[in-house]
C-alpha cells in the first residue's frame, strides 16, 4: 500500500461536484483502491450515490445528540457503501443558523483523531459550493488535501468560482503544501467549452485533467441513487469516469501552485472566445430609458 | 509648572517614541502631548484602534455593556451569552454595591451564562437561549427582566437573539433586552457603552412597560446617571441631593432597578457623573423628552460645592437655599479632613491613568489636599473628554491617550511621581518600582470616594498609600 492520498473536490454550487466525485471514486474503488469519502456539506449528500441513501447519522448531528463530539465513537459515523467505500458526512446546521464552517472543522478533526484515515489509500473531501469562510477551507489547510480538483464548466460563473478557489489554494500552497490537481470540466454544452476550459487551465497554471461529456445516463443513475459505475458499468459514461480516475491516480505529486487571474483577465478570456461581447462602458449602470 | 517641565515632558515623549518602529511611532505620537493652557483640548487624538503589539489597557464592547452599563441593574438578570470565559471573568461585578437579597430579588453578584459548547456554535444558540430564559424564570421568579449580553461568537454565527428576546418577552411578560455588544466591535469598551445605551433606549425607555409607568411627579425630581455605586459612591452622592431638597427618582445604574429607569423620562433634570458611558442616553432624553442634563463632579469639597450650586441653579430658591445649607453643613467636615492630611500630602505629585470620567474628575479632590497632577490620560476617552479636561489640568501636564504599558512605565520612571492612580493591571508594576499606588477604578476595594463622606475616605486612602513606612524599606540593605 502506498502513502495515503488526500484529495478534494471543489467547485461552484450545482456544478455536479458530488456526482463527479462519487463516480470517479467508484471507479478508483474498482481499481482496488481503499477509499474514504468525507462529505463537508451541511446538506450531507456527498455520499448519497455510494450509500444509496442520504446519510442520516452525520458527525455533527450525532455529536449534538450525544452532547459533544468527544462522546462519539468512530463506528457511529462510518458507513460502508458500493465496493466497500467508507463514507462519513460532517453534517451541520439548518440553513440560516449557526456556523457550518466550524462544523466542518470539528468533523474533520474528529475523523482524523479517531483513526478514520488508517489503512486507506484515498481520502476524498467533497466541499460545498464556494470557499465562503475559513471552515470550508479546512480540507486545503494544515496538510490535509494534497491535490484539489476543481469541477467547472464553460459557464462564466463556474469559471469565476474556479478562479476564486484557486486563490484559496494559492493562499495555503506555500504554508501547507496543497496543490491544484487540475480542472474537471463537466460539460454544459456551452460554446467552445473544451477550448475555454483548456485556456482557463493554462491561465491558472494547471491542466484540464478531463472533459466529462454530458450524458443523460448520469441522471438515470442518480434517480436510482447510484453511480453510473454501478448502474451501467458497461456504458460509455462509466468509461469516461474510469479514465478520469486513472488520470487522477497517475497525477500523484503532479499538482501545481495555481496562478489565479483577475476579473478583468477572466473577462478578456471570455471575449477572446467570443462568449462575451465587449462592454460599451457608456451603458454600464444605466437603467432602461422610458419609451 | 515651568518651561523646563514642558521641555522635559516633550523630550520624554520623544524618547519613548524613539524605540517604536517608524510607523508605530508616527501613530503613537498623535496620542501623547504636553498640555498647553488656553487650547480647546489636550492636543491628542483619541478613540482610535490600539496598535498591534503594544500592551493596551483597554477592554472590549462586551465589558462596556455587561460590566459597566447593564451589570449593575440589580433586579434584572444579565446573561453572558456565549462561551463561559467572558462571563466567568466578569463575574461578581465591579463592586457595584446594591441593596437586596442576592438570588431572590437582586442578582448583581451572580453570574448567568449560556456556556456555549462546540455544538452551540455549529448549530446556533437560539434554542439554548430560549431554554435558559425559561430556567431563569422558574428559578428566580422575582427577576424584573433579562438582558442578553452578546459575546463575540453570537455576532459571528448570526444568532437571532432579537427574535428569541421578543418571543420570550411576550411569553414571560417581562422586559427582555438583546444587546449586540460583541467584543470585536469598536476599538475599546467605549462602543459597548454606546451600544448598551441604545439598547436601554429601545427596550427600556421605548419599551412596552415604560408606557404604563405610574408616577407622581414633583418639581424636584432628578435622576442620577452614570454613577455605578462602586463602593457605595451613589449613596454618598444621593444623600447630598436629598438633603438639599431634591428627589432622586432613579440611579443609573449602580443599585438601580428597571422600574427606576423606566420612570426616568419623568425627571426634571438628569445629573450625569460618568459622561463617557451615559451621555448618549442623556442626550436622547433631552431630545425626546426635553429633559436637560448637567455633568456634575462630586470628588473633593471644592468641586462638590461648585456642582451643588450649579445643580441648584436649575431649580428655585428653595433648592438654592438647600444647596447652601448642605455646603455649610459639610464644609467643616471637609476642612477637618484637609487639616488632618494636607500637611503630609502638600506638594505631592500624582500621575493618573484611568477610564470614563476620572482622569479629570478626581483632580479637584487631589488639589483640595494640596497635591498636584503632573500627568493624566484616558483609556478609551473621546475628543469631548479631552475638551472637558482642559478645565482641570494645568499648563505643561503630560497627556497620554490609550497609553501602552511601556509608555506608562517609562513616564513614571522618569517623572517619579509620589503617587500613581490607575488600575489592577498597572498596580504591581509601579509598586515594585517603589512608587505608592492606588487603584482608581475599584478604589482599591475601599470607597466610597464620591461626596463629602467619600472625600474623607479618599484622603485617608491616599495618605495611607503615600505615607506608609513600607516605602522606606524598599532599598536593599547592601545598597544603603
Amino acid at each position: 500500500m502506498g502513502a495515503l492520498r488526500q484529495i478534494a473536490f471543489y467547485g461552484k454550487g450545482g456544478i455536479g461536484k458530488s456526482t463527479t466525485s462519487q463516480n470517479t471514486l467508484a471507479a478508483l474503488a474498482e481499481m482496488g483502491q481503499k477509499i474514504l469519502i468525507v462529505g463537508c456539506d451541511p446538506k450531507a449528500d456527498s455520499t448519497r450515490l455510494i450509500l444509496h441513501a442520504k446519510a442520516q447519522d452525520t458527525v455533527l448531528s450525532l455529536a449534538a445528540e450525544a452532547g459533544s463530539v468527544e462522546d462519539l465513537e468512530i463506528e457511529d459515523v462510518m458507513k460502508f457503501g458500493y465496493r466497500n467505500i467508507k463514507c462519513a458526512e460532517s453534517g451541520g446546521p439548518e440553513p440560516g443558523v449557526g456556523c457550518a464552517g466550524r462544523g466542518v472543522i470539528t468533523a474533520i478533526n474528529f475523523l482524523e483523531e479517531n483513526g478514520a484515515y488508517d489503512d486507506m489509500d484515498y481520502v476524498s473531501y467533497d466541499v460545498l459550493g464556494d470557499v465562503v469562510c475559513g471552515g470550508f477551507a479546512m480540507p486545503i489547510r494544515e496538510n490535509k488535501a494534497q491535490e484539489i480538483y476543481i469541477v467547472m464548466s464553460g459557464e462564466m460563473m463556474a469559471m469565476y468560482a474556479a478562479n476564486n478557489i484557486s486563490k484559496g489554494i494559492l493562499k495555503y500552497a506555500n504554508a501547507g503544501g496543497v496543490r491544484l490537481g487540475g480542472l474537471i470540466c463537466n460539460e454544459r454544452q456551452t460554446d467552445k467549452e473544451l477550448e475555454l476550459a483548456e485556456a482557463l487551465a493554462k491561465k491558472l497554471n494547471t491542466k484540464l485533467i478531463h472533459f466529462v461529456p454530458r450524458d443523460n445516463i448520469v441522471q438515470h443513475a442518480e434517480l436510482r441513487r447510484m453511480t453510473v459505475l454501478e448502474y451501467a458499468p458497461e456504458s460509455k459514461q462509466a468509461e469516461e469516469y474510469r479514465q478520469l480516475a486513472q488520470k487522477i491516480h497517475a497525477n500523484a505529486g503532479k499538482g501545481t501552485i495555481p496562478t489565479p487571474i483577475t476579473m478583468d483577465e477572466l473577462e478578456d478570456l471570455l471575449l477572446e472566445f467570443g462568449i462575451m461581447q465587449a462592454v460599451d462602458e457608456s451603458i454600464v449602470g444605466k437603467a432602461a430609458a422610458v419609451a | 509648572m515651568s518651561v523646563d517641565t514642558k521641555t522635559r515632558n516633550r523630550e520624554m515623549i520623544e524618547a519613548v517614541l524613539s524605540v517604536y518602529p517608524e510607523k508605530s511611532a508616527k501613530k503613537r505620537a498623535k496620542h501623547l502631548n504636553v498640555h498647553e493652557a488656553g487650547n480647546a483640548d489636550c492636543g491628542v487624538k483619541s478613540n482610535i484602534k490600539s496598535l498591534p503589539g503594544v500592551m493596551t489597557i483597554r477592554g472590549c464592547a462586551y465589558a462596556g455593556s455587561k460590566g459597566v452599563v447593564w451589570g449593575p441593574i440589580k433586579d434584572m438578570i444579565h446573561i453572558s451569552h456565549g462561551p463561559v470565559g467572558c462571563g466567568h471573568y466578569s463575574w461578581a461585578s465591579r463592586r457595584n454595591y446594591f441593596i437586596g437579597v442576592t438570588g431572590v430579588n437582586a442578582f448583581g453578584t451572580m453570574q448567568f451564562t449560556s456556556d456555549f459548547q462546540e455544538k452551540d456554535i455549529v448549530f446556533g444558540g437560539d434554542k439554548k437561549l430560549d431554554k435558559l430564559m425559561d430556567e431563569i424564570e422558574a428559578l428566580f421568579p422575582l427577576n424584573q427582566g433579562i438582558s442578553v449580553q452578546s459575546e463575540c461568537p453570537i455576532g459571528l454565527i448570526g444568532d437571532d437573539i432579537e427574535a428569541v428576546s421578543k418571543k420570550k418577552a411576550k411569553q414571560i411578560g417581562k422586559t427582555i433586552v438583546p444587546v449586540r455588544c460583541e467584543g470585536f466591535r469598536g476599538v475599546s469598551q467605549s462602543l459597548g457603552h454606546h451600544i448598551a445605551n441604545d439598547a436601554v433606549r429601545d427596550y427600556v425607555l421605548e419599551g412596552a412597560a415604560a408606557k404604563t409607568v405610574e408616577f407622581k411627579s414633583t418639581p424636584y425630581d432628578v435622576a442620577l446617571i452614570g454613577d455605578y455605586n462602586i463602593g457605595g459612591d451613589a449613596w454618598s452622592s444621593r444623600i447630598l441631593l436629598e438633603e438639599m431638597g431634591l428627589r432622586v427618582i432613579a440611579q443609573w445604574s449602580g443599585d438601580g432597578t428597571l422600574k427606576e429607569m423606566e420612570a426616568t423620562p419623568k425627571a426634571k433634570l438628569n445629573l450625569i457623573h460618568c459622561y463617557r458611558s451615559m451621555n448618549y442616553i442623556s442626550r436622547y432624553m433631552e431630545e425626546k423628552h426635553g429633559i436637560p442634563w448637567h455633568e456634575y463632579n462630586f470628588f473633593g469639597p471644592t468641586k462638590i460645592a461648585a456642582s451643588l450650586r450649579a445643580i441648584a441653579a436649575h431649580f428655585d430658591e428653595h433648592i438654592k437655599e438647600g444647596a447652601e445649607r448642605v455646603i455649610a453643613k459639610y464644609q467643616p467636615l471637609a476642612d477637618a479632613v484637609i487639616a488632618k492630611y494636607k500637611a503630609r500630602l502638600e506638594g505631592k505629585t500624582v500621575m493618573l491613568y484611568v477610564g470614563g470620567l476620572r482622569p479629570r474628575h478626581v483632580i479637584g479632590a487631589y488639589e483640595d489636599l494640596g497635591m498636584e497632577i503632573v500627568g493624566t490620560g484616558y483609556e478609551f476617552g473621546h475628543n469631548d473628554d479631552y475638551q472637558r479636561t482642559t478645565g482641570y489640568v494645568k499648563d505643561s501636564t503630560l497627556i497620554y491617550d490609550d497609553a501602552t504599558a511601556y509608555e506608562l512605565e517609562k513616564f513614571v520612571a522618569q517623572m517619579k511621581p509620589d503617587l500613581v492612580g490607575s488600575g489592577i493591571k498597572e498596580k504591581y508594576v509601579f509598586q515594585k518600582m517603589g512608587i505608592p499606588f492606588r487603584q482608581m477604578h475599584s478604589w482599591d476595594y475601599s470607597g466610597p470616594y464620591h461626596g463629602y463622606d467619600g472625600f474623607a475616605i479618599f484622603a485617608r486612602d491616599m495618605d495611607m498609600a503615600i505615607s506608609s513606612p513600607v516605602w522606606g524599606k524598599t532599598i536593599a540593605p547592601w545598597k544603603k
